[in-house]
């Protein structure tokens, strides 16, 4: 099988003002390959060609008055299905929102939409962005494009296979334990999580809120901090989206690196990470020393603790956001003789095992008599985690770890066993507890020809410095395309 | 055995959720092992740390920043909304009735 024309944001700018191809081409050439591989790879849910061509015809047009191109003209983009799309079915992967179809966009996809993308479509994910693997969407799970007997991770794992399948340019997902950066790495991929509050949640579907991100995975590091570029700032429909300026992070991007500070945290390198990962990610630090970045150890000493307080802070809140699904304002109604049987009844044939055990641990969490014993105390111990991390912060510019423990794994490996399931998220949730950036990046692939991701996180709206990082890295060692 | 099963019907009942017999065993002994993992969390002395309740403001003293000002703005959703409601009877969302006659 001959490889595709591997898209890139600037390549499609240049072709469209070369005139080599239109906006409405280049989206028929992606139908096309979705066409041919989203059978086998069911990255995408829905595909919205009515839009999709609407939008690049308008790109068209602009280009045939001679016009200024908008940043992301014409570049077919697919957002994962938990963000609200107008006119477009949103499903969350789940049967309790089979048939809703949103009156509004996500400010994050209304500011694609202005920047003059082309929406593809919906991908697939784990049902309500919660699973590490893809196999809790309620409509089959994504198989893995450089491995297709493997997860693609999760939760974002549609949107990932998509971009690493070359089915779209770029990809939104979302990352609330590390479900851009952990289906990055087991693509082969970038992903990028922002700053909590970077980027405007209004009209994300929420799961836990005081850990959702919104962010991009690109083919390459430069297409990354394009998408960024877009949809990062301040939103008056999001109050907890953050009032603090944008960079242009597209121009930091070939700043040189010289004297960085390295930390490489000792706890994230113990027990339970593969040895073909530990290899990679030891030879990417190493890459980064010759750019010229000095490694410097750290103890980051409640790293042990993370996952703990994680599951019971986002199955907390999960308890309390999965509350509206009930059967009366939209989506699934099972009927029944009185308002509590029909709430009963819708949830339990609209939520599958994953999100109804993720309901049951969240409300048993907060129930009288237990608040004190979990959620409180995970709450003080993402105060701890967060302090390692502003402690690290003073001594070091970065931060680098494994994304994940091991490469992408088989599909039903860990399904019957939540809890190994979760605890494969540990390099990830610490950064998403204290609200830091984070990107994975392509470091290698195992002998089995797995890719291996590598994790660079960085203090509070530094978005620029880990993009500027990942950028030389990737570079550096030919990761990119 | 941190969870018994009647706890796990009691939650069930509060999260609104139906569960079949199968159900409730299975999500019994999940959830027994889950809790036992979080366990560790009683391995740190708590006493003096304050929760994280902010992501980003924590200690800075200012918890609202980005409050908008109070203006009433258009916000013309009814019919679109209505629209995805099962059952709706416009202009009124429409459920089985609440309260026993």
């Amino acid at each position: 099988m001959s490889a595709p024309t591997a898209w890139t944001v600037a390549g499609v700018r240049a072709a469209l003002q070369a005139k080599k191809v239109s906006a409405r081409e280049l989206a028929a050439e992606f139908y096309g390959r979705i066409d041919r591989r989203n059978g086998e790879l069911n990255a995408f849910l829905t595909l919205s060609p009515e839009r999709a061509y609407a939008q690049a015809d308008r790109i068209d047009a602009a280009i045939a008055r001679g016009e200024t191109l908008p940043p992301l003209a014409g570049v077919p983009i697919a957002i994962k299905d938990v963000l609200s799309t107008r006119g477009i079915r949103t499903t969350c992967a789940s049967k309790i929102l089979e048939s809703y179809v949103p009156p509004y966009d996500a400010t994050a996809v209304e500011r694609l939409d202005r920047a003059g993308a082309v929406f593809l479509g919906k991908t697939n994910c784990d049902e309500f962005a919660m699973g590490g693997s893809n196999e809790n969407s309620a409509y089959g799970p994504v198989r893995n494009p450089v491995a297709p007997d493997r997860v693609p991770g999760g939760s974002s794992g549609g949107s990932a296979a998509a971009v690493a399948a070359g089915l779209a340019v770029v990809a939104l997902g979302t990352d609330t334990g590390g479900s851009i950066r952990q289906p990055g790495a087991y693509c082969g991929i970038p992903g990028l999580m922002p700053t909590y509050g970077r980027v405007s949640r209004y009209g994300l579907v929420a799961f836990a809120s005081s850990l959702d991100k919104i962010g991009p995975f690109a083919a390459n590091v430069a297409d990354v901090a394009a998408v960024m570029s877009v949809i990062a700032g301040h939103d008056t429909n999001d109050s907890t989206s953050a009032a603090v300026s944008v960079a242009d992070y597209a121009a930091d991007l070939d700043k040189p690196l010289d004297w960085l500070r390295i930390g490489v945290p000792e706890d994230y390198f113990g027990e339970g990470l593969d040895p073909e990962v530990k290899e990679k990610v030891q030879a990417g630090i190493a890459l980064l020393e010759r750019l010229g970045c000095r490694r410097i150890p750290l103890q980051m000493p409640h790293t042990d603790y993370a996952i703990a307080a994680y599951y019971i802070i986002a199955t907390a809140e999960a308890s309390s956001n999965l509350a509206r699904y009930d059967g009366v304002r939209y989506g699934l109604r099972v009927p029944g003789t009185t308002l509590v049987e029909m709430y009963r009844k819708t949830r339990e044939r609209g939520f599958g095992p994953e999100v109804k055990r993720r309901i049951m641990l969240g409300t048993y969490a907060l129930s009288a008599g237990y608040y004190d014993a979990y959620y409180l105390r995970a709450q003080k111990v993402r105060a701890l985690i967060a302090r390692d991390f502003a402690n690290a912060f003073q001594k070091v510019d970065a931060i680098v770890t494994p994304t994940s423990p091991t490469a992408a794994f088989r599909l039903g490996e860990k399904i019957a066993d939540p809890l190994q399931m979760y605890l494969a998220d540990i390099y990830t949730v610490t950064g998403s507890l204290a609200g830091v950036p984070g990107i994975s990046v392509p470091c290698g692939k195992t002998k089995a020809g797995l890719p291996v991701g590598m994790q660079i996180l960085t203090p509070h709206f530094s978005e620029s410095r880990v993009l500027q990082i990942a950028s030389a890295f990737e570079k550096a060692g030919g990761f990119g395309a | 055995m941190k969870i018994s099963r009647e706890d796990v019907l009691r939650v069930a009942e509060l999260a609104h959720l139906g569960l079949s017999p199968e159900e409730a065993d299975k999500y019994r002994e999940q959830l027994d092992g889950i809790l036992t993992y979080v366990e560790k969390l009683n391995e740190l002395d708590l006493e003096k740390v304050e929760p994280m309740a902010q992501v980003l403001y924590a200690g800075s003293g200012d918890s609202h920043p980005e409050l908008r000002e109070d203006v009433l703005q258009p916000c013309d959703v009814a019919a679109p909304t209505l629209a995805e409601a099962p059952g709706a009877a416009k202009p009124f969302f429409r459920v089985p009735r609440a309260i026993e006659k």
